[in-house]
């Protein structure tokens, strides 16, 4: 067990180098973030000036061993845009992500599961196939469409909600939140949807098809046959044994939703690290950018790992295969 | 006994509140709620120049000089001014004027502010660079001395806003940001300035408010019944129209062309339009002896001006105006708007026309019948529509022969390979914060310009370029401006457009002058 939590560890470290040095590779490409910095009419003079300033003449080596070393104290630089640090940015920003993801994940879950059993339990009733035609618009078509519709419906048409921004937040201790308000709640409802729609598509459908499967299996029909309630068999035997990998998949999406956002983010004006990335991006934004695909690779990381120690403990076979000898 | 004072007391007060609240009539807040596509990165004046952080620093800040509505220069925090020999201007300043925090305005703060614009970390330099010493004569009165005679000092004065000297040492803030340090300085989310507004709020990229600075000494000239304005930057386009047409915001800039009929037709809402101070243009190489991306082998065909001018004829602007456009664009046949110094305005309606048979003839007397093929570099997130006009030029060339290779990229690519002079041919767009040509020429014209990315220039023009730096006398002045523009229509590096067109979306409660420089400024808008 040990031996695995270390090996496991090794290979996080190494993955979170890989994608350090691939994404600072990258930043190479995307351009001269001195032309943004300084406006159209600033002289060559000033802008080497700057540049030699941020040290963005040096080797590309050096630059990456400077990155390493302050990622490593936790220090990012500071923004070109916002000229600003970035650490602090990031922090400012995270709780509107989190929120946004965390609502988004319980939609997708309740709803999620709730369509599953629907589907699964009465898959020919005319109400499971509108729920599946209609999950298929949740996968098919892209995320900005979708939040711009529910905006032109919603906020433009209905002038229910509102089509931009968080509304109103409270700080509690450094936590900016938009739970403490009506206006919050209600400016989180549609990116959550938006956001939520295609991770409860998928849950939904792993739902169905496992609660169809597990339905045909022996075990079920031997408790029909003994005469349990449909209720027990339902709910008790048969949506359990299909939330296993419904858990893993969830786990791992919460990861995704997190990425995902920077679409939603985008298309509300939410305020967080994804708009904060996407800004970064059209600006050669490069401290920004990499903190950014850091702290990313960093939850993905830190959710695999879980997700891998998880399954260590859930399935006895791994433990056996580890003894060795076999 | 204690006690019921006390109590009495505290009813009497408690009736008084409830009689007051009643018997003042309830004033509701003038708000207007503007959005934009993007927050400006700092409210420090000096630490950037560009468009946004001008725009933000004027509603908190004043300049010595002041535009008014109609793009004429008027007093500001100087009340007057002269000069007392040609490279001596003496201000006499505004007196009573306090800063947001109550500090009192005077000459002390007009030094330490020219000083700090001319810091190594300042990005604002560009507008004092002529100016080699500021004297304080008294408390209100300053000389500023100019290195030559400066005919656009008080055009560049107007974007040198003036900032507290006391509440800048207070906050170690007396140079602009510096990068290499890495941390905030207090005047990126802090100001104190003695304009129109104060800030009462910065959140950046979420939300600014600003707040009426009901001691503002222009109240009497600039009338506005704004007690506060909030301002929400929107990035997606389509979320932006949607917050103007869900009545969230009252104004919005940054309009995307397709979405104009649309507001224009709604009940609640109008559309303000006006040319903007910026052209957009076609650079051609012509200085290298061969381009790097074309076909053509051992010569640079763009060196011959009839290959310019059958660009030039190939390209049919009107098409472009009615189509990519959506006619917010003004055909172009030089390279600077009708409100900038030196404009001619018989170039622009005698821009060559439209003639696929004039621009053959000309390929082929210069020797490539059968064209060439280029690539052609083109931003697309800088201009109105900048991919679309370039992709649209690409079907007009290819009908001479030319054969296009599009290039389209961000401006953080697109920019160096101009200013690297790297390109054979490319999209660009010229502004001009000074609105005199003497600014374009020397970025664009003289043969060292920085953004000079066609290479053209020659000693001679070079010559005048540096010359009118230092004629103060409008007339003789001028008259070199249009020998200068005159080579330039006639040679050809640059193949105009048109000068773009700006619109603004707002509700119809909001009354605000629509400007060339697009700014939107808060202390003229007027709420019903």
């Amino acid at each position: 067990m040990i031996s695995f939590t270390i090996k496991r560890l090794f290979q996080s470290v190494l993955v979170m180098l890989f994608v350090a040095l691939l994404s600072f590779f990258l930043f190479n490409f995307v351009g001269d973030p001195i032309s943004n910095m300084v406006g159209q009419e600033t002289s060559h003079a000033e802008m080497d000036e700057l540049r030699d300033r941020l040290g963005l003449n040096d080797p590309f080596i050096v630059k990456f061993g400077r990155f390493l070393g302050d990622a490593v104290q936790g220090k990012f630089g500071i923004s070109y845009r916002l000229q600003r640090p970035v650490d602090e940015l990031i922090v400012e920003r995270m709780p509107a992500t989190l929120e946004l993801v965390f609502l988004s994940a319980v939609i997708a879950t309740v709803l999620g599961v709730l369509g599953g059993l629907v589907t699964g339990l009465k898959p020919h009733s005319w109400f499971s196939k509108f729920i599946l035609t209609g999950s298929l618009l949740g996968v098919s078509l892209p995320t900005f469409v979708i939040g711009i519709l529910l905006i032109y419906i919603f906020a433009v048409t209905l002038n229910w909600l509102p089509s931009f921004g968080r509304g109103e937040v409270v700080d509690i201790g450094g936590w900016r939140t938009g739970f403490a308000t009506v206006s919050g709640w209600k400016a989180l409802i549609l990116p959550a949807i938006t956001l939520a729609l295609y991770q409860m598509t998928l849950i939904l459908r792993i739902i169905r098809s496992e609660m169809l499967e597990v339905l045909r299996t022996d075990f079920i029909k031997f408790a029909r046959a003994r005469g349990l309630k449909r209720w027990d068999i339902n709910f008790g035997h048969a949506l359990r044994n299909t939330l296993i990998p419904v858990i893993t998949v969830t786990g791992l999406q919460v990861g995704s939703l997190i990425a995902f956002s920077i679409i939603t983010e985008t298309v509300f004006q939410w305020p967080g690290m994804g708009s904060l990335f996407i800004q970064g991006v059209q600006f050669a934004d490069v401290p920004v950018m990499s903190a950014y695909l850091v702290l990313v690779a960093l939850f993905f990381v830190t959710i695999n790992l879980i997700v891998d120690l998880l399954y260590f403990v859930v399935d006895p076979r791994l433990r056996s295969d580890l003894k060795g000898g076999h | 006994m204690f006690n019921k004072i006390k109590h009495l007391a505290l009813a009497s007060s408690v009736l008084s509140a409830v009689v007051i609240g009643i018997a003042s009539p309830v004033y509701a807040e003038k708000i207007l709620r503007y959005t934009s596509v993007a927050d400006a990165s700092t409210l420090d004046p000096h630490a950037l120049n560009a468009q946004t952080s001008i725009m933000v620093a004027s509603q908190f800040f004043d300049g010595l000089v002041m535009r008014n509505p109609k793009m004429e220069k008027v007093p500001a925090l100087a009340e007057s001014w002269k000069s007392l020999d040609e490279n001596t201007w003496e201000f006499k300043l505004r007196k009573g004027v306090t800063f947001h925090n109550g500090n009192i305005f005077n000459a002390d703060d007009v030094v330490f502010t020219i000083e700090r614009t001319k810091a190594a970390t300042s990005q604002m330099k560009g507008y004092v660079n002529t100016i080699v010493d500021v004297k304080k004569i008294d408390d209100y009165t300053v000389h500023l001395i100019t290195e030559k005679p400066n005919p656009v000092l008080l055009d560049q004065l107007i974007n040198v806003f003036i900032m507290d000297k006391e509440w800048s040492e207070k906050h170690n803030v007396t140079v602009p940001q510096n990068f290499k340090e890495e941390e905030e300085t207090y005047a990126v989310r802090h100001v104190n300035g003695t304009g129109a507004f104060s800030l009462e709020l910065r959140e950046p990229d979420v939300k600014t408010v600003f707040r009426r600075n009901e001691k503002w000494w222009g109240h009497a000239a600039n009338k506005s019944n704004v007690d506060q304005v909030v301002w929400t930057p929107i990035k997606n386009a389509a979320t932006r129209v949607a917050a103007l047409l869900s009545g969230e915001v009252d104004l919005l800039t940054d309009m995307p062309v397709q979405d104009l009929e649309r507001i224009k037709s709604h009940e609640k809402l109008q559309v303000m339009q006006t040319p903007q101070i910026r052209t957009i243009f076609y650079g051609l190489d012509v200085k290298s002896d061969e381009l790097r991306s074309s076909n053509v082998k051992g010569k640079n065909p763009f060196k011959d001006v009839r290959v310019r001018k059958a660009i030039y004829h190939a390209i049919n602007i009107k098409a472009i105006q009615k189509v990519v456009m959506r006619n917010m664009s003004v055909p172009a046949g030089m390279l600077i708007q009708p409100s900038v110094n030196g404009y001619n305005a018989s170039v622009d309606e005698n821009r060559l026309p439209y003639s696929v048979e004039k621009a053959k003839t000309l390929l082929s007397e210069a020797g490539y019948p059968k064209g060439f093929s280029v690539q052609l570099d083109c931003p697309n997130n800088r201009y109105q529509n900048d991919e679309a006009i370039c992709q649209a030029t690409v079907g007009m060339l290819a009908k001479i022969g030319i054969k296009i290779q599009l290039n389209a990229q961000p401006k953080t690519q697109h920019f160096p390979l101009i200013t690297g002079r790297k390109s054979d041919f490319y999209l660009l767009g010229w502004g001009i914060p000074t609105l005199d040509s003497g600014f374009i020429f020397d970025y664009l014209v003289h043969s060292d310009g920085s953004w000079n990315g066609s290479g053209y220039g020659s000693s001679e023009t070079d010559a005048k370029i540096e010359e009118i730096r230092g004629v103060v006398d409008p007339s003789k002045r001028n008259a070199i401006i249009s020998e200068i523009w005159a080579n330039v229509n006639a040679d050809l590096p640059y193949v105009p457009l048109h000068h773009q067109v700006i619109a603004w979306g707002a509700s119809k409660n909001l009354t605000i002058p629509i400007e060339p420089n697009n700014m939107p400024r808060f202390y003229w808008a007027q709420l019903k």
